[in-house]
């Protein structure tokens, strides 16, 4: 042996333990507003991705067992079943996961190797892919115009097959951010846009809850320290100020900057997605422009891009950057500070 | 209150102090045997003096400082010697060095001592008597202390800072010399002051060790700051230290003395103590015994004393499994507990299964930067991990990996449990053997031209006094013609 002889008694396990532990309050708030299909979404995304990593790490003469039991995969599973639809059809969830495990993870060298955060890229793959699915969000139980037994969402998921007479536009709508754009495009004034049932007080009815519950989850990340301030308070400042400008500009066409915070992957994105060590860069200053520069491009994605949300393609164009952002942020060595 | 300053990163193992600070310094009885290795130092190994037979005085130097960097060695007490020869000693190769080996005859019988009165002396002399009484840093580098005393012409020392963190869990050392002997260093101290004409001497404890303070506070009266600074592992690093009491940062290859600041233990301190005012040279120094054994403590052994000696002294326990000579953090472990006490021996910890559990199997490198955040030489220890382990040395000098202090901190909060130390230790001696190899090319090269140079001025020389004889031969010819 050689020293240190000592060390801290954590794992790379605890460590994901720790981020999976944090989902809980969103992935329980998202049950109470929406209904539990999302728990089946969670269950079949992480018996594929388990599945997966597992026949990987056998092709490429890993260990398996420590390496299944580091929790990356069951991250990388419910990340991704957080982001798309909670009702999608299972090949959509078994697709997407597919990617993101074999593919961004394994093929770009598995745990700590891989470039582009796989579940932005499993996402990213289903947005483009399949943009129907992709875009049949469940309503909030409180506004849907009708809705589906437990067993019937099963039989959707599984079998594509709807009760006798139901219309899926029934139990599905359109995200408050998709909302927003369609209205604005329609002309309608702001306040009239923000007064629909989908809304509630600041961000989606429901939808504004779940994002407090993975600022909760966040803010339990900091006090673990599990992650560090840069990345989520550099996001969603990035956001709050560059939204909130453009909102004092021209309050006609820019939703308040507090509703692009509760909407969409915001916060899901500052404390889980953008967090994640392997993808983002390692210096503090690194941190902050990385961070910064996800947050820019979401709201510039949000705002004129083609798609309803921008998380995942500014988190993957921001992690192409990562290795440049790192060269250029070393900090100064003991004794060489200026 | 002086504010005092901070250093990044930094971590807090258990300290484990505890248990060695229960018991006063104890004199352990004399060995039958003392291996005295001739290398105790920085610097050229000392030249043997004495042979086999020859009998020697307490105190009497066996061993002469060669060359200017380098320490002399002496009989620890008096007796015969028995041998001159390779022995096994205290380093992590387990390769034997030449040692002299010193059989007690139970006398103690000192050499003639000569104190000195310092005030009257300049610098130079007293620098002469520390070198001839092997003074060396006992903070377990172990380079010459008279060469730290002398700043060079036109170097001002406005800072002397004395070292008594001791921030290394399981050490405590110095801890009980404070304790006890707070005068000795005090005075040592005032010694160091008057030969770099230091302005102001600070004094930096660790928080964690508040009768040392209080001890060396009442030493030190007014004459001396005695600071206690907080304790985070390793804020007992000179570097460390220093930025914590005065706030300058000395880059990694200069020197403190440049920037006006000079650092000693504070055992060093006693023991130019004892070198000046009572002539006595270093023939033993604190060892702590602890870890694996039943009654852990601090022990002044003579500097050859076999290390099992101690062990024995301390009751070694059940299930110990090797030894750590220094702390748990920069130690390494001992090849076998039969080699001798040396001058940089600080500390003992008796190993076993349950105090250092074997490291779980390492897992990737996931760039959570903690380890970073660990740093207290504010590098990017994720980024030189990866240099080191692609063979990419360049790039791994180029993240300042010479700046490395192997502290340990990275390898301490790893979550991926990676050896990361061991990675810097591995490019930095990779770096080493390439710059012998260029330089043993380039002499190589050197000599290679100036054989071909040689060669061919031969020939041309040889050219010319044959072209020389035959002109000389043609003359002759034509004085003296060819007699059929």
């Amino acid at each position: 042996m050689n020293s240190p002889y000592l060390a801290q008694s954590s794992s790379v396990a605890q460590i994901m333990v720790k981020v999976l532990l944090a989902l809980i309050p969103a992935v329980a708030a998202y049950v109470w507003f929406f209904g539990p299909a999302i728990l089946v979404t969670m269950a079949l995304a992480s018996a594929t991705a388990l599945a997966l990593e597992a026949v990987m790490l056998k092709l490429r003469k890993k260990p398996i067992k420590p390496y299944l039991l580091d929790g990356s995969a069951l991250l990388t599973a419910w990340l991704l079943a957080l982001s798309i639809p909670p009702m999608g059809p299972w090949w959509l969830i078994v697709t997407g996961t597919a990617f993101a495990i074999v593919i961004a993870k394994h093929l770009y060298g598995g745990l700590g190797s891989n470039p582009f955060n796989p579940a932005m890229v499993g996402y990213a793959v289903l947005i483009i892919s399949f943009p129907v699915q992709m875009t049949q969000w469940l309503a909030p139980l409180s506004i849907a115009s009708s809705h589906l037994d437990f067993m019937s969402q099963l039989g959707y998921m599984f079998f594509h097959a709807l009760p006798q007479g139901s219309q899926l536009d029934a139990f599905t709508s359109a995200t408050p951010l998709d909302t927003l754009k369609t209205q604005l495009h329609l002309d309608k004034p702001m306040a009239a846009i923000m007064s629909m049932p989908v809304y509630g007080a600041i961000g989606g009815t429901g939808g504004q809850w779940v994002a407090a519950a993975y600022l909760a989850g966040g803010l339990y990340l900091l006090q673990q320290k599990i992650i560090s301030w840069h990345v989520p308070a550099a996001f969603i400042a990035t956001i709050f100020v560059v939204s909130g400008s453009f909102h004092l500009i021209d309050p006609a066409h820019h939703a308040s900057p507090w509703f692009e915070l509760a909407t969409g992957a915001t916060m899901i994105c500052a404390f889980f997605i953008l967090t994640d060590p392997v993808t983002g860069p390692t210096t503090p200053r690194g941190k902050l422009i990385f961070a910064s520069g996800a947050g820019f491009l979401t709201f510039a994605i949000r705002t004129y891009g083609g798609y309803p949300d921008g998380v995942a393609f500014a988190v993957l164009l921001m992690n192409i950057c990562v290795p440049l952002i790192d060269a250029y942020t070393q900090p100064a060595v003991f004794g060489k500070k200026k | 209150m002086r504010a005092l300053h901070h250093f990044n990163g930094g971590v807090h193992p258990p300290e484990h102090k505890g248990e060695s600070t229960l018991r006063p310094i104890q004199q352990p009885p004399l060995p039958d045997k003392l291996v005295i290795p001739l290398h105790q130092h920085i610097g050229n190994s000392a030249k043997p003096l004495v042979d086999a037979g020859d009998t020697v005085l307490k105190g009497q130097m066996i061993g002469k400082a060669e060359g200017y960097v380098s320490g002399a060695i002496h009989a620890p007490t008096s007796g015969k010697i028995l041998s001159v020869g390779h022995e096994a000693v205290p380093h992590p190769s387990g390769l034997k060095d030449l040692c002299i080996v010193l059989e007690p005859d139970g006398l103690e019988s000192w050499i003639d001592l000569q104190p000195i009165d310092h005030l009257n002396m300049d610098p130079s002399t007293l620098r002469n008597r520390l070198r001839d009484a092997g003074v060396v840093g006992l903070g377990g580098a172990v380079f010459p202390s008279f060469i730290k005393l002398n700043p060079g012409t036109g170097k001002r020392i406005r800072t002397l800072v004395l070292n008594g963190a001791e921030c290394e869990p399981y050490i405590t050392c110095d801890d009980m010399l404070m304790r006890e002997r707070a005068r000795e260093i005090i005075e040592g101290a005032a010694i160091m002051r008057h030969m770099l004409h230091a302005e102001e001497v600070m004094i930096g404890i660790e928080d964690n060790k508040p009768q040392a303070i209080s001890a060396m506070r009442e030493a030190a009266g007014q004459s001396m700051e005695v600071v206690a600074v907080p304790t985070i592992y390793p804020g007992g690093g000179a570097k460390q230290l220093i930025r914590v009491l005065t706030g300058i940062e000395v880059p990694a290859g200069e020197r403190s003395t440049d920037l006006g600041v000079q650092c000693f233990n504070v055992a060093t301190a006693a023991s130019v103590y004892r070198a000046i005012r009572y002539g006595e040279p270093v023939l033993s120094r604190i060892v702590t015994v602890t870890g694996n054994v039943k009654n852990p403590g601090n022990f002044e052994a003579l500097v050859g004393t076999q290390m099992a000696h101690l062990i024995d002294q301390a009751g070694p326990l059940e299930g110990s499994a090797g030894a750590i000579m220094g702390g748990p953090m920069m130690g390494f472990d001992l090849p076998s507990t039969a080699v001798p006490v040396v001058k940089a021996t600080n500390c003992i910890i008796v190993k076993s299964d349950a105090l250092f559990p074997e490291k779980p199997q390492p897992m990737p490198c996931i760039r959570c930067a903690r380890c970073a955040e660990s740093c207290p030489a504010d590098l990017q220890p994720q980024e030189l991990y990866w240099f080191a382990k692609a063979g990419n040395f360049g790039k791994a000098q180029e993240y300042a990996l010479f700046d490395c202090i192997e502290c340990g901190c990275c390898t301490y909060v790893c979550p991926s449990h990676i050896p990361l130390v061991q990675f810097y230790r591995y490019a930095k001696s990779e770096i080493w053997a390439q710059e012998r190899e260029k330089k043993a090319a380039d002499l190589a090269r050197i000599r290679h031209d100036l054989r071909l140079e040689r060669i061919e001025r031969e020939k041309r020389e040889k050219a010319e006094r044959l072209a020389q004889k035959s002109a000389q031969a043609k003359t002759v010819e034509h004085s003296q013609p060819e007699q059929k």
